[in-house]
């Protein structure tokens, strides 16, 4: 099976490519990337106008299968995936049962390959049930297919346990993912401290709670060897910590959400409870830093959080309504508005963060279209106007804080292994 | 009468200093009502208004009734044993089964922010916010308002502190929008653990100012009314402070303390009050305590509130 895809804009942000250029993939992967090729026997895909990129990676995803598949399914999630662009997810531990055996990540993968949409990577759990107290198997985990582990969502609050975690994990060669937030300073809230939730009388989390478990993962990181990735990162002084990190060294990574990028805690008036998520939209000032930090080159990936939950359960009070925005079908659209069309940053480097930079962080297969690469694949229209209708999303949930937004960019093919998996009707 | 194009109540931070005159002047008329013997006018005949209370009270509620009543309006009193998560329905169906009730006004207090501004969007029904958690309590702040001018010839330029648990309090939020919006010039003070991020950045443009004072003798120096704030015992658990005991010696107001604000202070709280605790027996009883007065303007606002709601489409 040959697919030849012509007239592109290739962006390889793994081999600082952006140029006009045909892309010949067979048998699932790359095969050449030059000009003018021809192949009487490939299926052509005409390019024409478009951006041909390496397909996303999706660093930080909840796909609730096993146990709530009522807001979202791995086959539902996955799909929902390449429609946004994404050829490979990373699905988070926090599942009913949660994620922490070999026999729960056999079975996520099982279901991401029966569903044959983007590929579905398990993050394995840190402690066993995420209660933080011992370690999961994570050497099984990794035999499994498990590409990381992570206490996502009930944060490995006694920093003992997550130092031998680091040195295990480090052991065997698993970089720990950490939803930094201290759950004592950050308790009972439900959106940022700042001025507006004073205005709203909501409680608030404070930048601290998130800031100083970054730093505590620092210290541990450089205390332990052990490769650590801080998932979504909110704030100024988190961004400003990883900078100083990376500079000297620690072997610490970081992501942020389009969403951070996109908004702020103003979006909260109203009441909106898809405004509310964890960590919540900062200030002003720290979503300009965040900015900033993309732009440096501190934050290695994009990532969305995706974290669907069913209409009835967003429906209640605001500090009663349960975290998180799913960002799968708007992650382009919104990172490019906040980023490329806003011109602040290249198209290339936003890609790169999509692409080549989380492919990095996870070490992953995929990220670029080097001969002999997967034949992983996302064409877009970076142009392309659309308006976001939550109802319309391949996703099971539709609780997003863009609906009704203008976008531009969109999705227009995703390719895995060489074969369509979505194409914009 | 200027008219009031407002479906709901909702807060004070959004409406205009035109709209709170015009429900101050509305009180005015109405705060005769209750001084006749047939304590009773005829404007919101066959109006159905409903109390729908998540939260114990028992002054506003009461209040509501009475002013509702007294409008002739039918008034029936819902107090659900717990918030909606807790029975199991969403919000979304406890608006959908109000309205079913085809009621001219829902009267909401929720201990979460937002509630009445989430149902506001679902209901026909006038929506007026009797207190939303720490957000807002319009009508409180509208009948505080309501007792100054009663004593004072006007708002603007007055000095106002507002002394005690801010961080939990819609009513010193509620005031705090209200009297800036009016031109006074608002001082807050407690301990630093009841103090609200970003407190002094609460309000927009105004006439009046806001300061965050670091010592309740700085907001009390020749302050010409002084709001004092129910402390809630509850929060004891959550470190805010070490005992009420030194709450009261360090924060409370007594007449000694008193003695710093204008020689014609007014003393208000909204009540109800923790004597010995925020406020001493002796500053409560005194000629300069406006609370019971409170307590009778509230009927008079919350009149001038419904009539101005449910009786646009009569009028």
């Amino acid at each position: 099976m040959k697919l030849l895809v012509k007239g592109g804009r290739v962006i390889d942000p793994s081999q600082n490519m952006d140029e006009i250029a045909d892309l010949l993939i067979e048998d699932g992967r790359v095969k050449t990337l030059g000009s003018d090729l021809l192949d009487a026997d490939a299926e052509v895909f005409n390019a024409n106008g478009l951006v041909v990129s390496p397909g996303f990676i999706d660093l930080h995803v909840h796909l609730r299968e096993p146990g709530d598949e009522y807001k979202e399914t791995i086959a539902s999630g996955a799909k929902a995936a390449v429609a946004g662009g994404f050829t490979s997810v990373c699905a988070m531990p926090n599942t009913d049962p949660v994620n922490d055996s070999a026999s729960i990540t056999r079975y996520i993968i099982d279901k991401g390959r029966a569903a044959g949409f983007a590929r579905v990577h398990p993050v394995g759990a840190i402690t066993r049930g995420s209660k933080g107290e011992e370690l999961a198997e994570m050497a099984e985990m990794k035999e499994a297919g498990a590409v990381a582990v992570s206490d996502d969502g009930r944060p490995v609050m006694n920093s003992q346990v997550m130092r031998h975690a680091m040195e295990y994990a480090h052991d065997h060669g698993l970089v720990i993912v950490d939803h930094c937030q201290d759950l004592n300073l950050s308790a009972g809230g439900v959106m940022h401290e700042g001025r507006y939730s004073t205005l709203l009388g909501l409680r608030g989390m404070s930048g601290a709670a998130e800031e100083s478990h970054v730093s505590r993962d620092i210290l541990l990181a450089e205390l332990t060897g052990a490769r650590v990735h801080i998932a979504h990162i909110s704030t100024r002084v988190s961004v400003e910590l990883i900078r100083a990190a990376k500079h000297c060294g620690i072997p610490v990574t970081c992501e942020v959400t389009p969403h951070h990028l996109a908004l702020t805690d103003e979006a909260v008036m109203g009441f909106d409870t898809n405004t509310k998520m964890s960590p919540p939209l900062r200030s002003e000032e720290d979503r300009a830093a965040l900015i900033e930090a993309v732009s440096d080159g501190t934050i290695d990936a994009i990532a969305t959080d995706h974290a669907p939950h069913h209409m009835d359960e967003k429906m209640l009070e605001y500090d009663r309504a349960p975290f998180g925005v799913v960002g799968l079908e708007t992650a382009l659209g919104v990172a490019l508005k906040a980023l490329y069309h806003s011109g602040v940053i290249s198209l290339a480097r936003v890609l790169e963060l999509l692409t080549t930079g989380p492919a990095r962080v996870f070490s992953l297969p995929g990220g670029t279209l080097v001969p002999g690469a997967i034949a992983d694949v996302t064409i877009i229209d970076p142009e392309r106007p659309w308006t976001v209708d939550p109802y319309q999303f391949h996703s099971k949930s539709h609780n997003t804080p863009f609906g009704n937004w203008q976008l531009r960019g969109a999705v227009i093919a995703t390719f895995v292994a060489g074969r369509e998996v979505f194409r914009l009707s | 009468m200027m008219a009031f194009n407002r479906k709901d109540l909702l807060g004070i931070r959004e409406l205009s200093v035109e709209e709170i005159s015009n429900i101050l002047d509305t009180a005015e008329s109405f705060k005769e009502v209750s001084t006749r013997a047939i304590k009773k006018v005829p404007a919101l005949r066959g109006k159905t208004i409903i109390n729908l209370f998540f939260e114990a009270s028992t002054r506003t509620r009461t209040s509501f009734e009475i002013a509702a009543k007294r409008l002739s309006a039918d008034t029936i009193n819902i107090s659900p044993s717990n918030s909606s998560v807790a029975k199991g329905e969403t919000l979304i169906d406890t608006a959908r089964n109000l309205q079913a009730m085809a009621p001219d006004a829902i009267i909401i207090r929720h201990p979460s922010p937002g509630v009445p501004h989430q149902l506001a969007h679902l209901v026909e029904a006038s929506i007026v916010n009797g207190g939303d958690g720490a957000h807002e309590h319009p009508t409180q702040a509208l009948l505080d308002a309501f007792t100054i001018r009663e004593h004072k010839p006007q708002v603007a330029g007055l000095q106002v502190a507002i002394i005690g648990d801010i961080m939990h309090s819609r009513v010193a939020r509620s005031n705090t929008h209200l009297l800036t919006k009016l031109g006074a010039h608002v001082r807050v003070a407690g301990p630093r653990t009841l103090i609200p991020t970003d407190y002094n950045r609460l309000i927009g443009e105004s006439e009046g100012s806001l300061l965050v004072c670091d010592r309740i003798e700085e907001a009390l120096e020749g302050a010409d009314v002084v709001m004092m704030l129910r402390i809630q015992r509850e929060r004891m658990s959550d470190a805010f402070f070490p005992s009420l005991k030194e709450y009261s010696i360090q924060y409370g107001l007594t007449l000694r303390r008193l003695e710093l604000a204008a020689p014609d202070a007014l003393v208000m709280h909204p009540g109800p009050v923790n004597r010995g605790v925020e406020i001493s027996s002796d500053v409560v009883d005194s000629s300069r305590s406006l609370v019971l007065d409170q307590v009778t303007n509230g009927v008079a606002v919350r009149m001038a509130i419904l009539f101005l709601l449910v009786g646009r489409d009569s009028q």
